[in-house]
This record gives C-alpha cells, sequence and structure tokens, in this order.
C-alpha cells in the first residue's frame, strides 16, 4: 500500500508546485521587504526631523546649579552659619543585581534601622526613570562613608552623593536670631522663582536666615550637559556659574550674646542689647534656646513634640514676640510725656500718701510702698519707682496724650528694620478699646497704663529701641540686625525711618537722665545694690510686671505654678550717660525681682577695657578634635 | 527511507562520467552563498564594533564565534544529504526528547527554563529543532505524494505541535513561531492548496483570542506594549521608543561609525544583541538600512534558487524552508525594533552578537550547500 502511493509521487508536478511555490514567496518577500524600507523611510527621512530632536532631547540636559548659600558672621567675623558638605546613600537599582541581598548587607554595614528600609523599599516600588538614584538614606557620617568605601565591591550600584548643608556652630544661643533653613515645602515651593531655586532644597525659615533669603541664596546657574541614559553626566556643553549668595555680617557680638545667654542661666527671658547711635542689635537672646541644627535635616517628630510640649516654651522668640506688660520701666518715657505736655515741671513736688484718687471716686490706687513715699519730684519719682507720682501724671495727660507720645518711642509699633516675627506690642488707647471691645475708656485705665500695666504690652525689643532712642535725645535709629550684605555695609539713616522724639527744652532729657541715674546710685534707687561701684555714668530704670500667662495649654502643676505666678522682672538701662555706647533691655519671667544685676553686668562687660566678654569655644569641633587625641 | 536515492544514483554517475565537476562542486560549497556570507558577516561585525562601545574583545569573540560558525557550515555541506535524511528521524527524536528533560528540570527550578546542561555544556533543545523541524517534515512529505492529504496534515500537526508546545511553555514565544514558521513554510512549499491556507488564516484570526488568554502576562505586555508604546515611556515601551529615536535620528546617511548619540550613550537597550539594527540605522542612516537589507535578499534569492535546484523533495523542502525562515528573522528583527511588530526575542541573524543562533544559522547554510552540490549524484 505504501510502496503504491510512493509510486504515486509525480516529480513533474511537485517541481512545478514548488516553483510557483517560490515564486509567490519571493514575491511576498519582496513585498515585506518593501514594509520595511517604507518603515524605514517613514522614520529616517520623513520623521526624522522629529527623531532627531527627541535624540538631542534624550542626550542633552540643563541641570540647575544651585548657588552656595552665603555664610553669616557676627560682627566680629566670627562664623555663625556655614556650608558644610553631607553625604547622602542612594541606590541606583538598574544596577543593583539582588536588591534583598543588597539592602541585607547595608543593613549589616551601617546598622541601618529597619523602618528606614523599608520606607525605601516602598519608594523604590513607585516607577520612576531608569537609572535615577534614590535616597536611602541622607547625613552619612565618616564612619559610615569608610565603612561603606570598604565594602564598595560587595556594593554595585549603591553611591555616596555629597551635598551641602547648614550647619550652625553655635545653634542654641544663635537660635532666635538666626532662625533657620529647611526642606522647601509645597506651600513655599508655589511662591518661588521655580528657575532660580531650581536646584536648591533648602530655604530660610525663620530669623536672619528667612529675612535675607534674597540675599544669602545667590541666583542659580545653569549648565547643560550631556548624559547617558543612566542619567550620568558624560562632558558639559555650555556652563553658566551661579552667583553664591552673599555673606552677611550681623549686628550681633557673639561674645556679648553669649554672656547674656549664660547670665539668664537656664531662667525663661529675653535680654536685648542696642548700639543707641548706630541701631546695631548687639545681642537678642531669647532663653531657652533650641538646636537649630536639628531643623536643617529635618527635625524627627518626637523631638519637635518634646519642643513644643515643653513648658518653658522654647520654640517661642520672646526677645521679639513676647509681649509682656513693661510696668514700671514705661516710666522714665511717660516722665517726658507729662514734661513735654506741660502738665508738670521736673521740680513740681507732688504728695504721696501711699495712694491715688480718682476725682470723685473712692476706689485708690495704691503706690508699691503702702505709706508711700511722701512728697516726691520726677527726679525722686524715678529713683523710687514711685506710682502715685506716675498715676498723676497719667491722670493729666489723658490716655490720648499718653498713648500719643509712647507712639513715638515705638510702644505699639514695629520699629525694628529687619528682625522677622517682630510683634508691635500693645500700647492701648481709647479707638482701640472701642474697636476692639466696643467700650468706653474708663479713666482707671489711664491710671493702669500709666505704670505699664493694664492693656499695655511691649517686646523686649520694643523696650531697648525706646531705651535706645532715649539715650540719644530721641534720635530714632531702627534697630537692625545686619550690619554688612556683601561687601556692602548698611548705613543709616534707613529707609522709612521713625521721626524723632521732640521735646521743647533739651535738658528735659538731663532731667530724666538724672532720675534714672540715680535708681542705680540714689540712696534710694531701686537698684542700687546692682549701681554700687559702677565705674560709668549709666541710667537705668527697673519694673515688675504682674504674671500674664504665655501659654494656654500648660499642665497644672502645684510647684510649677506657684513659681510661674511670681510677677516677670524687667530692666533697662543705657550706658555711659554722656556718650551712650549700649542700651539694653532684660525680662526674665517669673524671677520676682533682681535682674538689675544682669543688666549691670552686660554693660560692665561692654564698656570696660577689662571686661568679662570672652570668645565662646566652639565646642562641637573641639570634642571631637580631643576624641581623636584621646584614642 | 533512502530508497529513492538508490535507485538514482547509478544513472546519475552514467551520465555524468567524464565530465569535469567544478572545484566548488568537488568541495561542496556555494561561492554565491559564501561571499553574500561573508559580507554580511563583515557589515555585521563592523555594526557590532560601534555597538559593543568599540569593544575590540566582544567583536573579537563574535568574529572567532562566527568564524567557527561558518567552519561548522562548510563542514555540514560535507555530508551528502542522503546521510542528512538518514539522521533526520534521529535528530528530531533528541529534540524532542531534550525538550521534555528541560520541561521537567524547569518544573523543579520553578521559571524560566531553555537551557539543557550537562557538566560545562550548555545546550539550547529549541535551536536544535529550529532545523531537526523541518527536516523532519521534509523528511516526512518526502515519501508522500504531493500535495500533502487530509491525512499527512493531521501527521504534520502532530510533529510540528508537541515540540512548539513545550518550547512556548518554557516559555519562549519567539523561538516557538520561529519554529512554527520553519514548519509552515515545508507544508506550503509542498503544495498545500490555496482554499486550505485560506481556511487556516481565518481559523488562525479565531484562535487569537485563545492564544491571548493562554499568554503570560509580560507577554501581554509586550503586545499592549507594541500597539501603544507611549503608554509606558519608561518602562516596557521604553525599549521601541529608544530604538524609534535612534533609527529616526540617523536620518538617510546616519550620523556616523560610532557616533550615534542614542547607541554610545547607551540610551539603546540591548544594543549589541536584540536591538543592533537600530545601532546600524543610527550610525548609517536608511543608505545602511538599505544595503543590509540587499544583502539580506540577495543571500534569500540565492538560496531560493539553490531550493529550486535541488533535486529531489526532502531537499528543494528542507532549503525552501530554511531560507524563507532566514527572511522571518531578518524580517521579524527589524520589524520589532522598528516598532511595526511586537518585541519578541529574535536577534538579527549574522549581527546581532551571540553564539546559539548565528550556529544554527549557519548549519542552515551548510545543510543548503550540501543539498544543493550534491544534487548531481542525483540528476536524472
Amino acid at each position: 500500500m505504501r510502496k503504491r502511493r510512493a509510486n504515486v509521487k509525480n516529480h513533474e508536478q511537485e517541481v512545478r508546485v514548488f516553483r510557483n511555490r517560490s515564486l509567490v514567496a519571493a514575491l511576498v518577500i519582496v513585498l515585506m521587504a518593501g514594509a520595511l524600507v517604507s518603515r524605514l523611510f517613514y522614520l529616517q527621512v520623513i520623521e526624522h526631523d522629529v527623531f532627531i530632536t527627541r535624540s538631542d532631547n534624550n542626550r542633552m540636559r540643563v541641570e540647575p546649579l544651585p548657588p552656595r548659600r552665603g555664610l553669616i558672621y557676627d560682627r566680629n567675623g566670627k562664623l555663625l552659619a556655614e556650608n558644610r558638605p553631607t553625604y547622602n546613600l542612594t541606590i541606583v537599582r538598574e544596577r543593583v543585581d539582588d536588591l534583598d541581598t543588597t539592602l541585607q548587607r547595608l543593613i549589616d554595614i551601617l546598622d541601618l534601622p529597619e523602618d528606614e528600609v523599608a520606607t525605601f523599599r516602598e519608594r523604590s516600588r513607585q516607577r520612576q526613570r531608569p537609572y535615577q538614584p534614590a535616597l536611602l538614606m541622607s547625613d552619612l557620617t565618616e564612619d559610615q562613608i569608610a565603612r561603606l568605601a570598604v565594602n564598595r565591591y560587595l556594593l554595585t550600584g549603591v553611591e555616596v552623593e555629597a551635598q551641602l548643608m547648614r550647619y550652625y556652630p553655635d545653634p542654641i544661643v544663635m537660635s532666635h536670631v538666626l532662625g533657620y533653613v529647611g526642606r522647601i515645602n509645597e506651600e513655599e515651593l508655589a511662591e518661588l522663582d521655580s528657575g532660580n531655586y531650581a536646584g536648591t532644597h533648602f530655604i530660610g525659615k525663620t530669623g536672619v536666615e528667612y529675612t535675607y533669603e534674597d540675599q544669602l541664596h545667590g541666583k542659580a546657574g545653569l549648565r547643560k550637559v550631556e548624559t547617558n541614559a543612566r542619567g550620568r553626566v558624560l562632558r558639559e556643553l555650555d556652563r553658566d556659574p551661579p552667583v553664591p549668595g552673599k555673606d552677611i555680617t550681623l549686628t550681633i557680638d557673639s561674645r556679648l550674646q553669649h554672656m547674656a545667654y549664660d547670665l539668664l542661666d537656664g531662667r525663661r527671658g529675653a535680654i536685648v542689647a542696642i548700639q543707641p547711635k548706630t541701631g546695631d542689635i548687639l545681642a537678642m537672646v531669647s532663653a531657652p534656646g533650641f538646636d537649630i541644627n536639628k531643623f536643617v535635616t529635618g527635625i524627627s517628630y518626637d523631638d519637635y513634640r518634646a519642643l513644643q510640649q515643653n513648658l518653658d516654651l522654647p520654640l517661642y522668640n520672646r526677645a521679639v514676640r513676647g509681649q509682656y506688660p513693661p510696668g514700671s520701666t514705661v516710666k522714665p518715657f511717660e516722665a517726658l510725656a507729662a514734661l513735654q505736655d506741660g502738665v508738670v515741671k521736673p521740680n513740681d513736688v507732688i504728695y504721696d500718701p501711699g495712694y491715688f484718687q480718682l476725682p470723685n471716686d473712692t476706689r485708690r490706687y495704691h503706690n508699691w510702698l503702702r505709706w508711700g513715699h511722701g512728697r516726691v519730684d520726677l527726679e525722686r519719682a524715678l529713683e523710687v519707682s514711685n506710682n502715685t507720682y506716675f498715676y498723676t501724671m497719667a491722670y493729666r495727660l489723658g490716655i490720648d496724650r499718653l498713648s500719643a507720645f509712647m507712639h513715638q518711642f515705638g510702644f505699639g509699633e514695629i520699629t525694628s528694620l529687619d528682625v522677622q516675627g517682630a510683634s508691635p506690642g500693645l500700647m492701648p488707647s481709647r479707638e482701640w478699646k472701642r474697636e476692639k471691645y466696643n467700650q468706653v475708656w474708663y479713666p482707671g485705665e489711664t491710671l493702669s497704663a500709666g505704670i505699664g500695666q493694664g492693656y499695655f504690652m511691649a517686646t523686649p525689643l520694643q523696650l531697648a529701641a525706646a531705651t535706645a532712642t532715649l539715650a540719644n535725645h530721641g534720635h530714632w535709629v531702627r534697630p537692625h540686625l545686619a550690619k554688612e550684605i556683601g561687601d556692602q555695609a548698611i548705613q543709616p539713616p534707613f529707609a522709612g525711618t521713625k521721626p524723632d522724639v521732640q521735646v521743647d527744652q533739651a535738658r528735659w532729657w538731663q532731667d530724666v537722665y538724672k532720675g534714672m541715674e540715680a535708681v542705680l546710685q540714689g540712696s534710694e534707687g531701686t537698684a542700687r545694690k546692682a549701681g554700687a561701684g559702677l565705674k560709668y555714668q549709666m541710667a537705668a530704670k527697673t519694673g515688675t510686671a504682674q504674671v500674664f500667662s504665655l501659654g494656654q495649654n500648660q499642665k497644672y502643676d502645684a510647684d510649677e505654678l506657684t513659681e510661674r505666678l511670681r510677677d516677670h522682672a524687667l530692666f533697662i538701662g543705657f550706658a555711659p550717660v554722656e556718650d551712650p555706647q549700649i542700651a539694653i533691655a532684660v525680662i526674665v519671667e517669673n524671677a520676682g525681682g533682681g535682674v538689675s544685676g544682669l543688666g549691670r553686668e552686660l554693660t560692665d562687660a561692654w564698656l570696660l577695657p577689662d571686661g568679662k566678654l570672652k570668645d565662646w569655644p566652639d565646642t562641637t569641633v573641639n570634642e571631637e578634635v580631643e576624641s581623636i587625641d584621646g584614642d | 527511507m533512502a530508497i529513492d536515492f538508490q535507485r538514482v544514483a547509478p544513472r546519475t554517475q552514467r551520465a555524468r562520467v567524464g565530465r569535469k565537476r567544478s572545484i566548488w562542486l568537488r568541495i561542496h560549497l556555494d561561492p554565491w552563498l559564501l561571499s553574500i556570507l561573508i559580507l554580511l558577516i563583515s557589515f555585521g561585525l563592523v555594526v557590532l564594533y560601534s555597538a559593543s562601545g568599540m569593544s575590540l574583545s566582544t567583536t573579537m569573540a563574535q568574529a572567532s564565534r562566527m568564524g567557527v560558525a561558518l567552519l561548522g557550515a562548510i563542514a555540514i555541506a560535507q555530508f551528502s544529504p542522503v546521510t542528512l535524511f538518514r539522521w533526520t528521524p534521529v535528530a528530531y527524536g533528541a529534540g524532542l526528547l531534550m525538550l521534555v528533560a528541560v520541561e521537567i528540570m524547569g518544573d523543579i527550578g520553578m521559571g524560566a527554563q531553555r537551557w539543557l546542561e550537562v557538566g560545562p555544556l550548555r545546550f539550547q533543545p529549541s535551536e536544535l529543532m529550529k532545523i531537526a523541524m523541518p527536516m523532519m517534515l521534509a523528511a516526512y512529505l518526502h515519501r508522500r505524494p504531493l500535495p500533502p492529504t487530509w491525512r499527512d496534515l493531521l501527521v504534520c500537526g502532530v510533529i510540528v505541535g508537541v515540540p512548539v508546545l513545550l518550547i512556548a511553555r518554557q516559555p519562549d514565544l519567539g523561538t516557538s513561531l520561529l519554529v512554527t514558521c520553519a514548519a509552515v513554510f515545508v507544508i506550503l512549499l509542498a503544495g498545500l492548496s490555496w482554499k486550505f491556507i485560506l481556511t487556516l488564516v481565518v481559523m488562525a484570526g479565531g484562535a487569537m483570542p485563545l492564544l491571548w488568554i493562554n499568554m503570560h502576562d509580560y507577554q501581554r505586555q509586550r503586545v499592549l506594549t507594541f500597539l501603544n508604546p507611549e503608554s509606558d515611556p519608561l518602562g516596557a515601551g521604553w525599549n521601541i521608543i529608544q530604538s524609534k529615536t535612534a533609527i529616526g535620528s540617523g536620518g538617510l546617511e546616519g550620523k556616523g561609525w560610532g557616533l550615534g548619540t542614542q547607541s554610545q550613550l547607551e540610551f539603546l537597550p540591548e544594543r549589541h544583541t536584540d536591538f543592533i539594527v537600530a545601532v546600524l540605522g543610527e550610525e548609517f542612516g536608511l543608505i545602511g538600512m538599505c544595503t543590509i537589507l540587499i544583502l539580506y535578499l540577495l543571500l534569500v534569492s540565492r538560496g531560493l534558487v539553490m531550493a529550486n535546484n535541488a533535486q529531489d523533495t526532502y531537499g528543494r523542502l528542507l532549503a525552501g524552508s530554511i531560507v524563507l525562515t532566514f527572511f522571518i528573522y531578518v524580517f521579524v528583527n527589524i520589524g520589532m525594533v522598528s516598532g511595526i511588530l511586537p518585541v519578541v526575542g529574535v536577534p538579527l541573524p549574522l549581527v546581532s552578537y551571540g553564539g546559539t543562533s548565528s550556529v544554527t544559522l549557519m548549519a542552515g547554510f551548510g545543510i543548503l550547500m550540501s543539498i544543493h552540490t550534491h544534487r548531481r549524484l542525483l540528476t536524472h
């Protein structure tokens, strides 16, 4: 059967069929080749322009060159904010053979916390352009970098990238002056010049870093580079270099700043010192401070919560935002107001029985000395801080005139030039009360305002500025933090300078100064202990303020509460009287009193050649050096 | 099995006695085929040098590999088709057994398994099938009156189906398609009626959804990406977008040897293997592409002429299938790289870097020369 069928094979016909079929095949092959050629023609000739552009876009990339952020120095050239290279650990997934093994090795080598690795896994799951490095860990220590280098051969695809990061050598004492930089958030991103900030990751959030962001940041540059598909730069084609940010020299003297911080000695409070002639803020301390370096890398949630829940409110800048009743420290200014408005003459004597009574009112407004100071003139009123005298002045002036005059010294206004977050305080007036509470002004409230209580609120910075203006015979120089930007010194007068405080008779200044000198050196002076052995002429005024709670959500704690119910102690002063070099305002919360010594020590340190000003040690660096030596 | 040869051999010898046979016939080589092959390989090496990032070692490795493959082809050409015919069932059977072995080992290894390792030797059974499959079909149809009957087709279906399914399960869609192609060409060349072909095409169209259901996710992804590469520009579409960009930016004359930015800057994936033609297109432009296409067409034409000169069904069908399958390689590879076909792992024959497929292809050309140069023995 098989054999018979095989014999039926028709060779001629098979050859013919095969020939036909191969002809058809040849035809189809020509058609297919034609299809390929037309496809290639389409790609290479018709769409050539599209693809040549695409291939150029592929290989060429415009990279922003972030400018170096300007450095910040104190007035003596001490470095307060610098940029340090930090190292980040990145992984290029495409170059890692086995991610699990590599991650496990990294965990072993660096003692990585598991949760950081877990978040990395989460992040790396998102699809991205191939060969883009993904951040695994930032801020590697030198030790970690060394360990990575040793194990490099085990870790293909793992890279260490350098980045400049802000570093503050003196982070706590300078915290409220400098503020800090942090990662740019979405809100800020929306408002920024995206071109200039294309390569920048950090922006000033508070303090000087915030105020002078534009100058510190500089101008971003560009470079056009040729890259391979892994994003690795092979060649630079074009370059427009960045303009580095300007260095800023502050008016702050870090030695004085340190001394002031140390004098507060862990208590809550603020000290502001101003050079009256220039308006230079020599020291601006708010205690307690906090570690601003933690905010640069991104503070951990726990650390942040601890800062926020701290009863001492370290994040709160008391020096510029803390609104305290100024108490008796307003009396010198009020005395001037009374003289200028002619309601009193320097030698007019007022009898103090221990209290003041408004006409047709039985209520007594007491002097702090229950039995009274007896006969009091202006000088003695300041020396003993007599309340009755100033109740009388306030009553005679009335709130309208008092408020208007106090405004000239900057109360109720923001007078500083470049201090971020400064608060205007509150100088109450009839209009203000009507607007705020829709109530009429009571005469009794004028008396409260007359001794710096009641609605009256001022910040330490305002008190220092007013004191400096007082020392200047009323000449206003707005207080400021920047001394030089780049090579350019900041010179007064500044834009929008406040009009000087004018009084009809120049000797009235001397009358007030005399009273303030007596505060320190008079036999009855409220700060006579602090004034003992004074080697120069100094004018000062003490004050106490009834407690005004700062935080709303303070926890109840019996011991804590009694301490926190004590009065705030205030002090203002300037020296030398004939040629003022420094004006100071001190506030210590719940001190009860006795902070005049702090003011005295600061002026001593500033004015006397054997002053106690010392360079603060750069602790972080020294410690490290020592520990290496110790090994 | 070899009855036909024995029957005709004495007569041929008688007819040709005394006639001087050309040197090429005596050494069983075809000068045309060899020249075109060498031209193609040389061109391929030039492109590879650039595609490998000017790596002389890669290029030399490929050159020596191609040299060995060429020697292999020359060696195979020395065997007469009669020997090949005899060994056909053995080759097919061995290929089938090894595919089964791979399947079993793959089950154990839980994943894609294409290689069979015996000591230091690695062998890919599906490559053997590329040759053994058309041999087996040609051998079967050689003994049947043509055009094939329904019963013949059923037998052919079994011969083709079992190994193709095994290869597809590895999974290696590209190779299983190529093996199927080789088989289909044998049957088509055997004179399958056009009516039947039409029916088959319609049925194949109907089977597409079935194929889709049985595909692996990554295979489906390839098809989807092919249909719309922009849908996933950083993932699976990346390859196609980059290769199209490379080819398109080459223009008419190309960017010059070694100067293709897409290729040299590593935007092109698999630039020295499956996507090497994109390097060619970028650096040598449309002119270079046409040159290589013309070389391929010359090779195919010569192959078809040789197939037509074959003097028995086995040789004809086998030679024809080898040549047509070769062109399918070319078409599928250039088609996928230029974005008119989905990405299946098919290298550009004789040009792409890599050993296995070149050896198979060269073996095919060896068989072609064997069939061609031994024919005088068989002439009437």
